[in-house]
């Protein structure tokens, strides 16, 4: 059957902004399904809030729409737009929940659009859990037995029925608070009564607990023939009670038998033709290890992270598929784009390994709560393949960027047996390194295993890591343990560390045994049929399937799992200098182990390494591929790091070479330069030892802005106020990063600007500044920006310009380059220089419409930028105002303080554009995911140094009819004032304070200002805590406060007297 | 240690491996050809049809899950040579009783691994299923030479069918006589699940001694080799067709069609695994289908027959199904009765079970 012909213009929803559980795998694939519409001469209208992502460039949709996901938002692009559909499962939760949201309303039917690939049924049924419960009753399919209970007393009768463990989820709390696992009886009625109060309605749902099931997963497609095929399955290596975003996965499952994968395959089938699906969907479900016992878990009715993931395992293009599918097609239709002489319509074969691993936010929270449970915390993820477990599962550990190159902890050597072994039982983002090291004290599989209930059969590959280790310590490196520890999986780095030996003299020794990787294809069969994929990944075997190229190609370094600091917007620029590498007639090559992201779509380069971005797997590339030269600077900080090894080892590296990053960080050569220019900056130092920086702390005087040199994202960034916090900091950073030395700068307060800048060698290209709404102190990256700047006088800007200018040229800058000022008191100063793409060039590049990474990548391939036809020096400003606001994951996170400062917390970025500030600050935070109010009451707790500051802006919200809340001091000085308030207590005050007020719904904005700091004890964390957890919102910078209120203020109807 | 093996093909290449089945003590030549199902190896090294060759899994990791007391496809492995990527000496599965390494050694299979089996994979795609020599010490071109003149075997499916006639009953259900060129149990347990009183008989059975079990309808088995080398066996089919209902999978598939005038051809690297697509030319319905074949139905062959061809290979278009056009005959290329692969087409012994009911 051929597709549809009525369908001319259609509607894809996007995901909006980066949060944890909705990442990057939703440009991957909305990115697909746009490409793939227009391929089949469709015209495409996009809404996607999210500027980082390569979906909203406009030569992707016919028509970008970046406008906050909110319903209102939503029908205006619709109404303006008029699409023949709305293709809504191509974009997370969010996508389709909208959509849902339409439809209800009658909105759709109204305007006759269609929703491709869902139906409003399917969705209830397998979402609403009494829905998805009645429909798996009447399929007669297991789901594990559970009842909803409003008091002990009727719990009493399940319990006796189902026995323990039980696990108890409150009705209605975020997160799952107050619920847990009881194994106890006396443990079981604890957690229900605290479940019960804590429940707003008072009720509990009970569960027979399946933790310690198999958790597998089923990627699965049907077209509207009822033809179903399985992608992909999935195993958990982590069982089921563990979120399966935040477990470690391999593909294909690797201990179930025929029978057991048939009898999955049969049910996960059976459930998606009930459901009537048509595109993709996943199946989750529960296998009892010790029986053929099965439960299902869920299923997602829509394309998901884990289809991204079975997508780039399998190399099986599952949203390019289902768009076709909504499009009328069927899968006996639609070609394997992979072989192109099969059909969609078969089941990948893997003759390889894939392992997942989640890459966690934890070196950026050192507070958090680190147990992983049912709530993803991952921000990202790394996969690898290999053909042995232990090569994949080894090469995934050392893509992580965690400092990790093998499944060894140095830390947890310390740690006594025993403590490890408590340690497993309660799993956190260590685990792996808690089993590894366990195993090498002897501990046996099976009793981690009975602690753990990880399966045996990954217990034994990793003993099996462990004892190519000792056998690695224990003898003289020959040939044979060299290979078999390569063929293994383990790294140069690992290997020289412990054999004591230089990387590079390991390299050589190795390339004296011939023990060189070779590279095998990627091609959805087991290599049943011929394939031409350039989709690559290495292995220690004979046939190597990858030639290099004949023509002049160009590697591209990308930037590895997605954390906070380095999101997005780093995979956005490696796509674009891929493009532009093409566009000047040359071959891109791209280097990257990330899942989820565009760049590892094999459609995107002339040839993709899906391999770790470190010195060794970078070099072995290089050495087969011999380019003209590699590109580091688009890879954020991962790729950057390379850059002086590879300069070592004689490699190319094109654009900025190491002398200039090695100028920007050095904080010597730094200043002494910035000094030779003329050019200001706070006063700074740097320190290798807690003395040294006393020494220099002396001689600057506090406050004090801290940071380790060479780490992105202001990770571990502190100002500290006293002799006391410095020692405290230097021995946290020099523990951290012992080679690094900290930079030590005065803490300046004043308007931050940022300027993102293309220099060619000779002349230097700015596309815009932005200036920032909160002053310095806040994170760039979790600061609003905003372009064109609103404050700076022309004077400024030219003395922008003019630093810029000259820092690029002398840096000796070719390519992309991020400066931050600091404009006090009418003087710029120089905060910091970042020789590389940053996290602001999406957007910049969206909204001054210069793509960025095009023109800086052609810059470095040598086409300058007058031939180019680029104008040196500042770009004309746009009249519309666009800007960008943070977007945080403070629900997803136990224990994080939200307070705002020098430490980057915020995990994506969404845009608001207007015409005036006013409109744009609204968009932005709605963008943001921010619904303020516009009446109702403000609980005000703010440091008296900014009393004098908040009181016109409390006039201001009082003056649009918000009532004002406050402590016992704060109230009086707003007595004393004018402005009336109603009093509340303080969080030690024992009967009601301003935390009950919080959970009764009786505050809607809070601005706070007290007692930041890294004590997660305090009365402001704990208000914080709250506020998060109940929605409330909760400012805790005066700048952002203002930005909020001048949004509020275009609501407020004002009626005035005469 | 595992000790070394070579593995040498015709056209010169030659693969250095660790031995790890049952003891190669001389050079054997053999038939190589790979199978691409990830799960299954216990239900693959047990299925008749690999009776004397050697077979590459190509996925990296075999033996995983051990073997088990349940899922044999017969009663020993008529197969020649497993050859693996890694093979797993720790399996862990509930049902495990044996490791991979223990079973080949109990059943004098022999097994090779540490050796590149995607290479070899390409290799037999482009030459075909070609003659391969296995050998535990290098070889010297002259006595190589002389294994590669030797013929291949032809005499599979005397070796691997029953000898007498088996059976099996606990109902009252519809008589069922499966003719034996090298049958797989699930085909036996699909039938009695439905509720058959299945006859095993031995392949070169006459239509007369079927006849006096008086069934309701006959299944053609799978086997191992060439169907034209049980030519004789089609006369029989001729012969039963007119009287009750048949129906035929893989190398029974490919007799029925000889048995109806049609002819067979040799492919170049066969179909084995567990994810081929098959249409079905009614309802333009695809299944994914388990396959093990290394012959099938020349098309051209079936033209001016009494033989209508229902379903084909949505790959490489090659005939998967086939029904007479008068009698409630039909057959399949690929295994219904999976084991291992997908279930999707068990109901085709529900059409056969309902073609006995019209009798």
């Amino acid at each position: 059957m051929p597709k549809r012909i009525d369908l001319k213009k259609v509607l894809v929803i996007g995901s909006g902004p980066i949060v944890i559980g909705q990442a990057a795998e939703f440009d991957y694939s909305g990115t697909q399904a746009l490409n793939t519409l227009k391929d089949e001469g469709i015209k495409t209208v996009l809404i996607n809030s999210n500027p980082a992502t390569i979906m909203t460039d406009t030569d992707i949709a016919d028509k970008v729409y970046l406008e906050p996901l909110t319903c209102d938002f939503l029908k205006k692009v619709i109404i303006k737009e008029r699409p023949d559909a709305i293709l809504p499962t191509l974009g997370g939760q969010t996508a389709l929940n909208l959509a849902l949201t339409l439809s209800e309303d009658g909105f759709l039917e109204k305007e006759n659009i269609e929703l491709l690939g869902v139906n409003l049924e399917t969705i209830k049924k397998a979402e609403d859990r009494e829905e998805f419960k009645q429909l798996m009753l009447q399929m007669n399919e297991p789901i594990p037995e559970s009842t909803t209970v409003n008091s002990a007393e009727e719990a009493k009768h399940f319990l006796k029925k189902n026995g323990l463990p039980l696990i108890i989820r409150p009705a209605f709390t975020l997160g799952g608070a107050g619920g847990g696992i009881a194994n106890s009886e006396k443990e079981f009625f604890n957690i229900l009564n605290t479940g019960i109060s804590s429940s707003p309605i008072n009720q509990c749902l009970i569960e027979k607990s399946i933790a310690g099931f198999k958790e597998i997963e089923y990627e699965i497609i049907r077209d509207k023939n009822d033809n179903c095929i399985v992608v992909c399955n999935m195993e958990n290596i982590d069982p089921v009670g563990i979120h399966t975003g935040d477990s470690i996965v391999v593909a294909p499952s690797q201990t179930l038998s025929d029978k057991d994968h048939q009898l999955l395959r049969d049910v996960s089938l059976k459930l998606v033709r009930e459901l009537k699906i048509e595109g993709g969907c996943n199946v989750q479900l529960a296998l009892d290890p010790n029986s053929f016992e099965y439960y299902i878990i869920e299923v997602n009715p829509r394309v998901s992270r884990s289809s991204a993931l079975a997508s780039k395992a399998t190399g099986y293009p599952i949203a390019q598929v289902a768009t076709l599918i909504s499009l009328g097609y069927t899968l006996d239709e639609i070609i394997n784009p992979i072989t192109k002489n099969t059909y969609a319509c078969f089941e990948p074969a893997l003759d390889y390994i894939v392992t997942k691993i989640p890459r966690w936010p934890f070196d950026k929270f050192h507070s958090a709560d680190r147990r992983l449970g049912t709530q993803m915390m991952a921000t990202g993820e790394v996969m690898a393949i290999g053909r042995t477990f232990e090569e994949s599962f080894l090469k995934a550990i050392r893509g992580l960027e965690i400092k990790r190159d093998h499944i060894d902890y140095d830390k947890l050597t310390h740690v006594q047996t025993n403590e490890l072994i408590q340690k497993v039982q309660n799993p956190t983002d260590e685990r792996i390194f808690e089993l590894g090291e366990l195993l090498r004290r002897q501990v046996s599989v099976q009793e981690l295993h009975s602690l753990t209930k990880i399966d045996l059969w990954f217990l034994n590959k990793i003993r099996n890591i462990i004892s190519i280790e000792s056998e690695l310590k224990n003898q003289y490196l020959n040939k044979e343990i060299l290979l078999r520890a390569k063929k293994h999986g383990f790294s140069d780095s690992y290997i020289s560390r412990i054999k004591n030996l230089d990387e590079n003299k390991l390299r050589n020794i190795r390339k004296e045994h011939s023990i060189i990787p070779i590279y095998k294809m990627v091609d959805t069969c087991s290599a049943e049929f011929e394939s031409k994929t350039p989709y690559f990944y290495s292995t220690y075997e004979t046939e190597n399937e990858s030639t290099k190229l004949n023509e002049e190609s160009v590697i591209v370094l990308g930037s590895g799992p997605i954390r906070i600091g380095q999101g997005v917007e780093f995979d956005y620029a490696t796509v674009h200098c891929i493009k532009a590498i093409k566009e000047l007639g040359k071959k891109a090559i791209v280097i990257n182990n990330n899942p989820e992201t565009v760049s590892t779509d094999f459609n995107i380069s002339d040839k993709l390494y899906f391999e770790a971005v470190t010195f060794e797997d970078v070099m072995n590339v290089i050495e087969l591929e011999e380019p003209i030269g590699v590109i580091c600077q688009f890879g954020g900080q991962t790729a950057i790091n390379l850059i002086e090894r590879l300069e070592k080892a004689g490699v190319r590296v094109l654009g900025s070479s190491f002398n200039s990053t090695d100028l920007s960080e050095n904080r010597e050569r730094f200043e002494k330069e910035l000094t030779n220019l003329d050019i200001a900056q706070p006063l700074g130092s740097m320190a290798s030892s807690t003395n040294s920086a006393l020494e220099k702390a002396q001689k600057l005087g506090y406050p004090l802005m801290l940071r380790p040199s060479y780490v992105i994202g202001g990770q571990a960034m502190q100002i500290v106020y006293s002799d006391q916090e410095l020692e405290n900091y230097m021995k946290y950073s020099l523990d951290v990063w012992p080679n690094q030395p900290v930079l030590i700068d005065r803490y300046m307060i004043g308007v931050e600007v940022e300027v993102d800048a293309i220099c060619d060698g000779e002349n230097v290209f700015i596309p815009g500044i932005m200036e920032h709404i909160e002053r310095s102190g806040v994170h760039s990256g979790d600061s609003f920006a905003v372009y064109p700047p609103q404050n700076l006088s022309n004077e400024i800007k030219n003395n922008l310009i003019d630093i810029t200018t000259r820092i690029s040229i002398k840096f000796k800058i070719i390519g992309l380059v991020n400066i931050q000022f600091i404009v006090k008191k009418n003087k710029v100063y120089v905060l910091e220089v970042n020789p590389r793409s940053s996290r602001t060039v999406p957007f910049l590049s969206k909204v001054t419409k210069f793509k960025m990474a095009n023109i800086a990548t052609k810059a470095i391939l040598g086409r300058s930028l007058k031939s180019q036809g680029l104008k040196p020096g500042l770009q004309a400003e746009s009249d519309m105002i666009s800007i960008k606001a943070p977007v945080f994951s403070f629900t997803k996170l136990k224990n994080v303080d939200s307070a705002l400062g020098p430490e980057m917390k915020s995990t994506g970025e969404a845009m608001g554009r207007d015409k005036t500030i006013q409109k744009a600050l609204n968009k932005a935070f709605k963008s943001a995911g921010i619904d303020f109010p516009l009446y109702g009451t403000v609980l005000v707790t703010v440091a008296d140094k900014h009393k004098s500051e908040v009181l016109p802006m409390l006039k201001r919200f009082t003056n649009c009819g918000f009532k004002l809340m406050a402590t016992p001091g704060t109230a009086k000085f707003l007595e004393s004032n004018n402005l009336k308030s109603q009093l509340t207590q303080k969080i030690n005050f024992q009967t009601r304070n301003l935390i009950d007020e919080i959970k009764d719904g009786n505050v809607q904005l809070i601005i706070n200002t007290i007692t930041k700091g890294k004590n997660v004890e305090s009365d402001g964390y704990i208000m914080r805590k709250t506020a998060v957890e109940n929605g409330v919102i909760c400012m805790t910078s005066l700048d952002t406060t203002m930005a909020l209120l001048e949004a509020i203020e275009l609501f407020s109807l004002d009626a005035i007297h005469i | 240690m595992d000790s070394k093996a070579y593995l040498y093909f015709e056209n010169g290449s030659l693969y250095e491996a660790n031995s790890f089945g049952y003891k190669i003590d001389k050079p054997y030549l053999s038939e190589i050809v790979f199978n691409t199902s990830m799960q299954g190896y216990q239900e693959i090294l047990t299925d008749p049809s690999y009776c004397s060759q050697s077979l590459v899994m190509t996925y990296p990791s075999i033996g995983n899950y051990g073997i088990n007391l349940e899922d044999n496809e017969s009663i020993t492995p008529h197969i020649k040579t497993l050859i693996v990527k890694d093979y797993c000496k720790d399996p862990s599965n509930f049902r495990s009783r044996l490791t991979l390494q223990s079973f080949l050694q109990n059943n004098q299979v022999h097994g090779l691994s540490n050796l590149d089996t995607r290479s070899i994979t390409k290799l037999i795609r482009s030459i075909g299923s070609s003659k391969i020599v296995i050998s535990n010490n290098l070889l010297n071109t002259h006595d190589l030479n002389e294994l590669f003149l030797k013929e291949l075997e032809t005499n599979q499916v005397s070796k691997v069918s029953t000898k007498s006639t088996l059976h099996f009953s606990n109902s009252t259900g519809p008589r069922v006589v499966i003719i034996d060129y090298g049958y797989k149990k699930n085909i036996l347990e699909s039938l009695i699940e439905r509720n058959c009183d299945v006859s095993i008989v031995p392949f070169n059975t006459t239509f007369e001694e079927i006849m006096s079990l008086s069934p309701s309808g006959v299944v053609l088995s799978n086997g191992p080799g060439d169907p034209n080398s049980i030519k004789d066996c089609a006369e029989t089919i001729q012969k039963l067709q007119t009287k009750i209902p048949i129906f035929g999978i893989c190398m029974g598939h490919q007799l029925f069609a000889i048995a109806n005038g049609a002819k067979t051809e040799k492919m170049v690297f066969g179909n084995r695994g567990a994810n081929h697509p098959v249409k079905n030319l009614t309802s333009n319905k695809i299944y994914l289908t388990s396959q093990n074949h290394g012959y099938c139905v020349s098309k051209k062959s079936v033209q001016n027959t009494e033989l209508e061809t229902t379903e084909v290979n949505l790959n490489d278009g090659t005939i998967e199904g086939l029904k007479h056009k008068k009698l409630p005959c039909f057959s399949v290329q690929y295994h219904p009765e999976s084991a291992p692969g997908p279930n999707d087409t068990k109901f085709l012994f529900d059409l056969f079970i309902n073609n006995l009911k019209g009798v």
